[in-house]
């Protein structure tokens, strides 16, 4: 047997659809889990004792069960209360949820890393509660958090290969289809990890150009 | 005798058991300096905390220009608090330099010293700014407002923070040891600023450990000693020998840092 990863690329357009599939729902689930993530983190944050307690819960759960299961509760649990996905947006729902939950982590973390004496500061110049939150604490959060996120980002686009389990026509479900057709799956895999890995890099490159670009916005000293 | 800046009378502090500040009287003359020291821990920052309301007082009372800040006392003997309203406007009264500046790093200097008055007194950004220049300019920072606090010494992120609370007009300034998260090197620009404000009649209650700039600027010098105010009083009288054994032994743990001259 010879390691031919040409035999994979010569499937070029079906490798660029389940590519495109990924790439979606990467974004989307990234889109829709910063954007619940940072709703469920200033809710626990300046919400109450009630919905801090009450949405941590929720959120431990998320956390502490595999991706993997999620998705299967939620495929093939879902029709028993009613529920009927397609796979993808399926796929789409449990990854946000997924990443909801992470995100919201890494926002209380951040708001937790504010320093109270910026607050207090903004309290002693008479901005309201509200006038502090919008004005000094979610911006000093989300630079706070820049790291941390695009992190997670990267996780993300590598747990979505789990979707291929529920038939999502992603790019981990389709390289590895061709791979069985032509009797090819190590090269499958091979050339699975190389565009990963690309992503990946490209992903951790422009986080890091971001991040020099606001470095001068961070906190100088404690 | 004109209206003291601020009042304390029968002021006490708890953290749960810990009694922090035990029956503070103190008044703060108007348009005068008056600087408190004492030990680490004898509670210092908490009643200047307690100035600014960002503590909230067990029991007594505090006035500021004769207005009462935060609580009343009811005519039946009760402490009532006031409407938000009312707090706020007392509270304007006052401006508070923090030992660590708390900059907003986000912002420019200017950022910094025009915000609380686009957002709080709804200036229009073109005022606001032309408003925070000119108090950037009183600090001598006019050519840095543009930088960022990570783009600013020590010194200069203190004197934008003091350009910042002046931006405000308040009556009465709170100096929370200003200079202590500063190089050696860079108190001067600081206190400078600070005897400027002195001389244009400021009242100002400053926390320091620069026992010079106490014994040279304050008219007022309050000793705090395990949450009690020890005495208080000119530092002509309380720098005189004999003095007070506390200050005495605290003074020998500071000669370092220019109490030396008082030896
Ligand atoms: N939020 C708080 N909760 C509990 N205890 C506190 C709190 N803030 C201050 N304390 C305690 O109150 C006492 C006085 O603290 P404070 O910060 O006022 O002292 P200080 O005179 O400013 O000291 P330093 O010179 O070190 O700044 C200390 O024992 C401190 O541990
Ligand atoms: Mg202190």
């Amino acid at each position: 047997m010879i390691f031919n990863p040409q035999i994979i690329l010569e499937k070029l357009p079906e490798i660029g659809s389940g590519l495109l599939v990924t790439l979606i729902l990467w974004l989307v689930g990234i889109a829709g889990g910063v954007a619940v993530g940072f709703l469920v983190a200033t809710a626990r944050r300046f919400g109450g004792r009630a919905i801090n307690l009450g949405l941590g819960a929720l959120v431990e759960v998320l956390r502490g069960t595999p991706f993997l299961i999620q998705v299967f509760l939620l495929y093939y649990g879902g029709p028993f209360v009613g529920l009927m996905l397609d796979p993808i947006p399926c796929g789409l729902i449990a990854l946000t949820v997924y990443a909801a939950a992470y995100y919201s982590e890494i926002f209380r973390a951040g708001y937790a890393a504010v320093p109270p004496g910026h607050v207090e500061a903004a309290e002693c110049l008479g901005l309201s509660r509200l006038q502090a939150i919008r004005r000094v604490q979610i911006p000093e959060m989300a630079l706070i958090v820049l790291p941390p996120a695009v992190n997670l980002a990267v996780i993300l686009l590598k747990e979505s290969a789990v979707l291929s389990i529920i038939t999502v026509p992603e790019l981990t479900a389709t390289v590895s289809a061709i791979g069985s057709q032509q009797y090819a799956f190590l090269e499958a895999i091979f050339v699975l990890a190389v565009i990963y890995w690309a992503i990946v890099e490209a992903t951790g490159r422009l986080g890091r150009v971001a991040e020099n670009r606001l470095s001068r916005l961070r906190t100088a000293n404690a | 005798m004109s209206l003291p800046a601020i009042a304390i009378t029968k002021l006490v502090k708890r953290f749960g058991d810990s009694t922090v500040l035990q029956d503070i009287d103190l008044e703060i003359p108007e348009g005068k300096v008056s600087c408190l020291i004492g030990p680490s821990g004898s509670g210092k920052s908490t009643l200047l905390r307690c100035l600014a309301f960002l503590e909230e007082p067990t029991s007594g009372m505090i006035t500021i220009n004769g207005e009462a800040l935060g609580f009343f006392e009811a005519p039946n003997g009760k402490r009532e608090r006031l409407p938000p309203a009312q707090i706020r406007a007392v509270r304007a009264k006052t401006g508070m330099v923090f030992q660590q500046f708390n900059l907003w790093p986000h912002m420019t200097a200017l950022g910094n010293v025009s915000e609380a008055l686009k957002t709080v007194h709804k200036l229009p950004k073109g005022e606001a700014e032309a408003r925070a220049l000119a108090q950037l300019r009183k600090v001598g920072l006019e050519n840095r407002a543009n930088h960022y606090p990570s783009q600013l010494s020590g010194g200069q992120q203190q004197r934008v923070a003091i350009a910042r609370a002046l931006a405000l007009e308040p009556k009465i300034m709170l100096f929370d040891e200003p200079t202590s998260a500063l190089d050696p090197e860079l108190t001067g620009e600081v206190l400078n600023v600070m005897r400027d404000l002195a001389a244009e009649g400021m009242t100002m209650v400053v926390v320091t450990h620069e026992i010079g700039f106490a014994a040279t600027v304050a008219h007022q010098i309050s000793f705090l000693d395990h949450g009690r105010l020890l005495f208080s009083g000119p530092p002509s009288e309380i720098f005189a020998k004999p003095r007070h054994p506390r200050l005495d032994q605290f003074l020998d743990t500071y000669l370092d840092r220019g109490a030396s001259m008082l030896a």
